[in-house]
């Protein structure tokens, strides 16, 4: 019996069509953009100007506090504007817009293909050093991942979880990246393990992605404490809470940290990226990204500078197809639906997910038939229509008893609903207004 | 290019509440066929005047009453209607077909505030509301396979649990359990077919319709309850020997005959009228057995089903606001 976790989820259509294939490096944009605030927390202060020349891995922007990432250059040339540019939604943020010319890389940055296992820094050199190398989490929360490596004193961790399982349908940019880099991935584990002082990794992958487990079980045997756990395919199983209760069985206590537990998790895209910055001293400048859909024309999985604006990387898979009705960034569960494709891939994209016009909305919303399928789906144990309708009436106090923080905006409760309620959209509501009621209770 | 914008999920798991009906309606089938073989022309003609007044008395209601646009085409009318038909003896006179139908929908559903806001299960309270007010014409049961080219003249006799109710449980002993499996009893016309009843249950367990919380708690509730009551009644009168087998030869009986199966896998489980919770359901589950028994046991009428059903209704608001679900974190 495959381990998963214990309270609800769904298993939708996984639709993976990109599985098999590999990752495919793109040609450099001639221009990029890069956003100041593509990570959780304050925005990066720019440290360059119009006209200043930079290479590849330039610091071009710094952390401005613990919060925040740096963030490089991905391409060489020469800064042609900083202003506001729209985002992927249509939100202005600052922007620095760089004119390619050529592919000069930092010299310190070692591009040789050659595995280095050897690691000689130490915990703190390294956790200093991700955060140079403006490393965020790369599943799609872009929280900086040097600061998820700073838990507070209080809680030692215990063991490293390796987030693996993609459990969105569609995406499968983490898949791609195991099967070309397992050594680099686990060489990355053993940094990380280094990183906070633990022996111990779990890399979770669910089991639609055999090639993958057999891989990494082969190449992990050569690495001391690296174990991989094959998980049911089940949906939300990426999330932090649900692959720390299916890989140790522990739950997060409501309102603590998941380090709690004793577990960090990290995801298996950001342990790559660790390789790079540790080993070869690359920062962030490319990731894998899924382009993908039913009609696109050539779906794949592929190696992007960071900054080039989606439209482009949408032409190199085949242009938009005809019948192109939304575009969404991630995956089909939790992932965004844009409004501008003339907006860059930032370091959170995972995944451009384009549906068709059948696919791209939603069926008409009849009455509740209190069939209790989102409370089973629910994998927080909540109740899901009950939240909806307390906020749809504006009964926040009631709401915060029934929990309504502890939701996860999975959408599983939407998914299930067999009458299309705006379930999800009701609780998103209520959930700001009773965290809003929360923050202002504690001011005063 | 104009982009559609909306939130997170963008896909959805393509179960629609109707698709919900419709798969009920499919599982019941089965147990239709059985109930033709047996009451013939009479269970086809009560059937088919509850789904057809059902169909009706929602679309005037809506059309007219509440001005709203009709919704029979969701399927839930029929599948009232249907359950109603099921829940009646076979030799109704359509007249009273109708007013059972005009309750279930108009005072029932629609008075409630429509689908999803019923407090009662709709079939139930017609059915429930025809039995008090007409208690002749609701008692009188058709033998099986004896008359089936007749309708409201058809040859009736008392069914199973009116005989042990009569002439107390050394009745058992009487009773051939195989054509409590196959139907051949007499009933209301669609409770009779153990068997098709269950192949109907295995059905929506497959479509994962329903969860098998409610039907399997009610009966094994039903079932030791029953157990336990045999055995004392044997044990009490010093009759040792053969106890156990009187004992569950009578909780089988209790099982397979009246509405139990019917209202166990296909009323009990109407989701408007039944908890939300898995915790919630066999709570209430296990109240529709303990009274199923209580009623038939004690209680002036032979069957309790749709009583025990009805009354754990009105339990279902209390039961979902106070058992919540297994929360993430707090094991």
């Amino acid at each position: 019996m495959l381990k998963t976790f214990r309270i609800g989820g769904i298993h939708p259509n996984e639709h993976k069509l990109t599985a098999h294939c590999p990752v495919t490096p793109v040609a450099i944009p001639k221009q990029v953009s890069i956003m100041l605030n593509q990570h959780i927390g304050a925005p990066a202060n720019c440290i360059v100007k119009k006209g200043d020349t930079v290479k590849v891995g330039t610091l071009i922007a710094e952390a401005s506090g613990f919060v925040s990432a740096n963030i490089h250059s991905p391409v060489s040339g020469t800064v042609s504007k900083v202003d506001k540019t729209a985002n992927a939604f249509g939100l202005y943020a600052t922007t620095i817009v760089i004119d390619t010319e050529g592919d000069e890389w930092e010299e310190t940055i070692d591009r040789s293909p050659e595995l280095k296992e050897e690691i000689t820094l130490s915990p703190q050199e390294i956790i200093q050093k991700i955060a140079q190398a403006g490393i965020v989490g790369l599943g799609g929360a872009t929280f900086p991942t040097h600061v998820k490596l700073t838990p507070p004193k209080e809680f030692k961790p215990t063991v490293l979880i390796v987030n693996a399982t993609e459990c969105e349908p569609y995406l499968t940019d983490d898949h791609a990246l195991m099967l070309e880099s397992p050594d680099q991935i686990l060489v990355g584990c053993r940094i990380l393990m280094k990183a906070i002082g633990v022996e111990q990794t779990y890399i979770g992958i669910e089991n639609n992605k055999p090639d993958a487990i057999a891989l990494l079980e082969q190449h992990a045997a050569r690495y001391l404490g690296i174990t991989i756990v094959p998980l049911r395919t089940r949906y939300p199983q990426g999330g932090e809470k649900q692959l720390i209760d299916a890989i140790l069985h522990k739950q997060v206590a409501n309102g603590a940290l998941p380090v709690s537990t004793g577990a960090i998790v990290q995801n298996v895209g950001t342990a790559f990226a660790v390789y790079e910055a540790i080993q070869k001293n690359k920062p962030l400048v490319d990731r894998v990204v899924t382009v993908t859909g039913d009609h696109i024309a050539k779906p794949g999985n592929y190696r992007v500078r960071l900054g080039m604006s989606m439209r482009e990387l949408i032409d190199i898979a085949g242009g938009l197809p005809q019948d192109c009705a939304k575009v969404i960034l991630g995956g089909p569960m939790m992932g965004k639906a844009v409004s501008n494709l003339d907006s860059p891939i930032g370091k959170g994209c995972s995944g451009i997910l384009i549906l068709d016009e059948e696919h791209a909305h939603r069926g008409a919303i009849n009455p509740c038939i209190r069939c209790g399928k989102c409370v089973e789906a629910c994998p927080m144990g909540l109740e899901p229509f009950l939240l909806a309708k307390l906020s749809e009436n504006h009964l926040y106090d009631r709401a915060e008893k029934e929990l309504i923080t502890s939701c996860l905006e999975c959408g599983c409760c939407a998914y299930s609903c067999p009458s299309n309620r705006p379930i999800l959209d009701f609780i998103r509501i209520g959930k700001n207004a009773v965290n809003r009621i929360i923050r202002s209770r504690k001011q005063s | 290019m104009e982009l559609t914008v909306s939130p997170a999920p963008h896909i959805h798991g393509r179960l629609s509440a109707s698709q919900c009906m419709y798969s009920v309606i499919i599982a019941l089938l089965p147990a239709f066929a059985v109930s033709l073989y047996f009451f013939g022309v009479g269970a086809l003609i009560v059937t088919l005047t509850s789904i057809l007044s059902c169909i009706v008395a929602e679309y005037l209601i809506q059309k007219y009453l509440l001005k709203v646009k009709p919704t029979v085409g969701d399927g839930s009318a029929i599948l009232t209607g249907l359950l109603l038909g099921f829940n009646l003896p076979s030799n109704l006179p359509i007249w009273i077909v109708i007013i059972g139908s005009v309750v279930a929908i108009g005072i029932a559903k629609m008075a409630f505030g429509g689908l999803g806001n019923n407090l009662f299960n709709p079939a139930l309270v017609g059915r429930v509301f025809l039995l008090i007010s007409f208690p002749t014409y609701m008692t009188q049961w058709p033998l099986p396979a004896v008359s089936r080219w007749s309708y409201t003249d058809a040859e009736t006799g008392a069914t199973l649990l009116s005989k042990l109710k009569e002439e107390g449980s050394q009745w058992v002993s009487q009773v051939n359990i195989s054509d409590l499996w196959i139907g051949n009893q007499g009933g209301s016309l669609g409770e009779v077919g153990a068997i098709a009843l269950l192949i109907g249950f295995a059905f929506l367990l497959y479509r994962r319709i329903i969860s098998w919380h409610i039907p399997v708690s009610i009966l094994a509730t039903v079932f030791v309850f029953s157990f336990a009551l045999g055995l004392g009644e044997e044990l009490s009168a010093s009759q040792t020997t053969g106890a156990w087998q009187h004992a569950f030869d009578f909780a089988l009986i209790q099982l397979l005959s009246g509405g139990l199966l019917l209202g166990a896998i296909y009323m009990a489980t109407d989701y408007v009228t039944s908890p939300m919770t898995s915790k919630g359901m066999i709570v209430y589950g296990i109240g529709i057995g303990i009274l199923t028994v209580v009623i038939r046991q004690w209680g002036g009428y032979p069957e309790g089903v749709s009583f025990a059903i009805l009354i754990m209704n009105a339990f279902t608001p209390l039961i979902n606001n106070y058992i919540k679900p297994k929360r993430f974190g707090r094991a």
